[in-house]
């Protein structure tokens, strides 16, 4: 009972985020014209998933302490090549789909290797590296255009049984096979540890490296996971930079939204997803409310900005006024 | 007592043998700085062995190098005879040694059970599993008597003490076989001290080796087997608990060459009016009813070891810190202190030179022009600009008589040398005319020159009727440079000292909260 009572105070965060989603998801589904129907959940699903992925690459660097601002970049980088080499026959499309997964986890590994051997800062580093991302995109598609295998991108856009859309389960299957392994491993525990307090990490004998290492190199096969999913959504690839731009900054209001800290150590992609379910829903709720689609980024602002503000509220305790600023 | 300690020393026959941790003419230089030079050390298993020596005397330096923190500059590590060496805190771990440092080694936004099992959690193929690692919190925490934690709760919602046992339990975890503490008590009520001490009998018992470092001599006399002494980066010696007083403990502690680098003291037949006084100022538990007063032309200094609030009492006089009690009166009247802004205004006039003057003191990329106005640059103003003649002719004036050397002024700060750096602080200060001047340590890590002009121009500031207010980890600059001292322990005013009664000694022995004459009498020792 008691245990209880401190899991739920621990997860503060991502119980809020949870609580608004419903809310908000229930305002949309009520005022919708068809209501609660399997098309309308699927097409809700399948935008939604895309940034929720995003935002879960987003979230790794985020809890050792650092920012990715290249998980955009990587999601369209291996949208790019998705268009190019996941057709073709089911051995083809296999291997087509592990290269695009590979391709997103090394582009993650050169981030950490530059950010833990070159010790650079995570936000430059990653700012760098998300441009040459960017760069390799426009050779493989200079236009955009492509292909990609047609059962499959069904398949993966509709449903399951017809009743579940594929890419929630998708999403699911990420967080079983990918997040919740690494959430519970020692690896991951040192992400926490090391976005929580790095001196007393290398203290208490926490391989830094590794746990940073890891983290940036899932966060590209996350991203790499949506800029497939995003081809299967869109038939093709286009390297557009305002599509990388905006899912990047998306990406960072999710995690935000979702209850992890800025600083690092606290917090979890699952939140993160909640995060990027809202932003998602704003939309839709600006479309069943007949409100301008203009005033979007205004709503997310305000949405990113109470959360914020939900965070910063321990300045109130703070005794030692030079605290702040550490 | 001592018969209880003799009985649990281990068996003589082992003398002979190799000792079971050994250090050999370790030396560590940092810089230009010798922290420790051509030491010998060693311990025993068994045995609670207390390191003992002033700040700065290399202590710190010896267990970090034992626990793997830094690496020494010459020298060699035996481990049973065999030699290690130590490139990171996880290889000591790996071998059995095992530090509990003064700076908490936790992660605050992690549960308690997390932290304890950090490096070696309980589970299979780089998986934690939870559950036993909850257990096995939970059986630790009870061995140091802590079963009030949850070890689901995280660690930045413990209270300071909790934190600490909660260190030591984690140690513990580790299965050492040399346990280090420094300072592991200094935060601790005194029934988790008790606690403390049972489970150290208890490891002695099982054949732990123990280093223990504590400022506080009564936990020496309580729990020490042996003693080493050290001063000034050396090893002067290691001796069987008993077979010193404390009085020759300070002593060995203290023994260095007094060098005559101070402006001389001016008499004060009176004590002169007071421009700062202080009752009653109480801050948590970090600062405990503080009165104290400085007077206008005299430099009051602030001594103890290093911890003991003299860092918070000075913030709290600036305006730094929240939900501080007590009155602060300047010249007579009530003065309400908070923020840096008003503490610096020109009713109250005060200034703080700050300890750490890369973080606090200096704007290392900007210029040194621009660091010495930075404080006062509102008395150089044209309508909304800046007058930058007038402000030059000050800046100038200032470099001038700091003899601050830097070639020129335009060049970034962060391109001097630590003591001109520090002048710079000082001159930023200077500027803004302060009548109330709070220094924190403003001569660690400066050469002794440099040094010696500070304290000529603190004597300066106080004869043109400044108030100083003066805290320095160097007993010597106490004696020196202080009309008056005041010696500070556990977030208190332990005692003030004044005339001829600041002397080495005295500082020593209060710093330590122990009473000379009362030992030298009976010979009884203290709690």
């Amino acid at each position: 009972m008691k245990n209880m009572k401190l899991r739920i105070s621990q997860s503060q965060g991502l119980l809020i985020a949870i609580t608004v989603f419903v809310l908000m998801f229930t305002l949309y589904i009520t005022n919708h014209p068809a209501g609660l129907t399997v098309p309308v959940a699927t097409t809700a699903a399948n935008k939604a998933v895309l940034l929720a992925l995003v935002a879960m690459a987003q979230t790794l660097p985020v809890l050792t302490g650092g920012l990715d601002l290249s998980v955009g970049m990587i999601f369209i980088l291996t949208n790019c090549l998705a268009s190019t080499i996941v057709s073709g026959d089911p051995l083809q499309t296999a291997f087509g789909i592990v290269v695009v997964l590979l391709v997103g986890a090394l582009a993650g590994f050169v981030n950490g290797a530059i950010v833990v051997y070159g010790r650079l800062q995570p936000i430059i580093t990653t700012l760098a590296t998300g441009a040459v991302y960017y760069g390799i995109a426009l050779l493989i598609r200079p236009v955009p255009g492509g292909e990609v295998q047609e059962d499959l991108a069904d398949f993966m856009t509709y449903t399951v049984f017809d009743v579940i859309p594929t890419s929630l389960l998708l999403l699911l299957a990420v967080v079983l096979i990918i997040w919740l392994p690494f959430r519970n491993s020692v690896v991951g525990r040192g992400c926490y540890a090391v976005g929580s307090a790095e001196g007393a990490a290398y203290m208490s004998g926490v391989s830094i490296d590794r746990s940073k290492l890891a983290a940036y190199t899932l966060s590209g096969l996350l991203a790499g996971v949506a800029g497939l999913m995003l081809t299967f959504v869109t038939f093709s690839g286009e390297a557009s930079a305002s599509i990388g731009g905006t899912y990047t900054l998306n990406s960072i209001a999710a995690v935000v939204i979702g209850g992890t800290s800025l600083y690092g150590g606290a917090g979890g992609a699952i939140g993160s997803i909640f995060g990027a379910f809202i932003l998602r829903t704003i939309d839709d709720l600006l479309f069943v409310f007949d409100l301008p689609p203009l005033w979007q980024p205004l709503f997310q602002g305000v949405v990113l900005l109470s959360a914020v503000s939900l965070g910063a509220a321990r300045v109130f305790r703070i005794k030692n006024r030079l605290e702040l600023f550490n | 007592m001592n018969e209880q300690t003799n009985s649990q020393h281990p068996d003589k026959s082992r003398e002979t043998a190799p000792p079971f941790w050994q250090m050999q003419g370790i030396t560590k230089r940092y810089g230009g700085v010798l922290a420790l030079e051509n030491v010998d050390f060693a311990c025993e298993r068994g045995a609670i062995h207390a390191v003992l020596g002033e700040n700065g005397a290399g202590k710190s330096t010896l267990i970090k190098i034992a626990a793997g923190v830094v690496a020494p500059t010459e020298g060699k590590m035996m481990l049973e005879s065999r030699e290690v060496v130590f490139t990171s805190p996880q290889e000591a771990n790996a071998a059995g040694i095992v530090c509990i440092f003064q700076e908490l080694s936790l992660m605050p936004d992690l549960s308690v059970a997390d932290n304890i099992c950090m490096t070696s959690p309980p589970g299979r193929w780089g998986f934690i599993n939870h559950r036993a690692q909850r257990r096995r919190a939970e059986a630790l925490l009870a061995q140091v008597g802590c079963e009030d934690v949850n070890p689901l709760e995280l660690v930045k919602n413990l209270p300071l003490s909790r934190r600490q046992m909660v260190e030591i339990a984690k140690a513990l975890g580790r299965d050492p076989r040399m346990l280090i503490l420094d300072e592991a008590t200094s935060a601790l009520t005194a029934a988790d001290v008790g606690k403390v001490y049972d489970i150290l009998r208890d490891l002695r018992r099982d054949g732990l080796a123990i280093l223990y470092i504590s400022h506080r001599m009564h936990e020496i006399e309580e729990l020490a087997d042996t003693c080493s002494v050290f001063r000034n980066g050396h090893h002067i010696e290691t001796f069987a608990k008993g077979t010193h007083s404390d009085n020759e403990i300070v002593r060995l502690m203290i023994g260095r060459e007094y060098t005559q680098i101070y402006p001389a003291k001016p008499a004060h037949p009176e004590p002169p009016a007071p421009a700062l006084s202080v009752r009653d100022l109480s801050w948590g538990n970090r600062l405990k009813d503080i009165s104290l007063s400085v007077g206008k032309g005299e430099i009051v200094g602030l001594g103890g070891l290093d911890g003991q609030g003299q860092r918070e009492l000075l913030l709290a006089l600036f305006g730094v810190l929240r939900g501080v009690s007590g009155s602060v009166e300047v010249d007579g009247k009530a003065a309400r202190l908070s923020s840096p802004e008003q503490a610096k205004s020109k009713n109250i006039r005060m200034a703080l030179i700050p300890e750490d003057r890369k973080s606090e003191g200096l704007l290392l990329p900007m210029s040194v022009r621009d660091n010495i106005s930075m404080a006062s640059i509102g008395r150089f103003t044209k309508g909304i600009f800046i007058d930058r003649e007038s402000q030059n002719a000050r800046v100038d004036e200032m470099v001038e008589r700091l003899s601050i050397k830097a070639g020129d002024n335009e060049l970034p700060v962060g391109t001097l040398s630590g003591g001109n750096q520090q002048k710079v602080v000082i001159a930023k200060w200077l500027m803004t005319e302060a009548r109330i001047i709070l220094l924190n340590d403003p001569t660690r890590g400066i050469d002794v020159g440099t040094k010696q002009e500070i304290y000529q121009l603190l004597r300066d500031l106080a004869d043109a009727g400044a108030a100083i207010l003066f805290y320095t980890t160097d007993y010597d600059e106490l004696i020196g440079c202080c009309d008056r001292v005041s010696i500070m322990y556990d977030g208190g005013i332990m005692r003030e000292l004044q005339g001829e009664a600041i002397n080495e000694e005295n500082i020593v022995a209060s710093s330590l909260n122990i009473s000379l004459d009362k030992q030298s009498s009976d010979g009884e020792p203290r709690p």
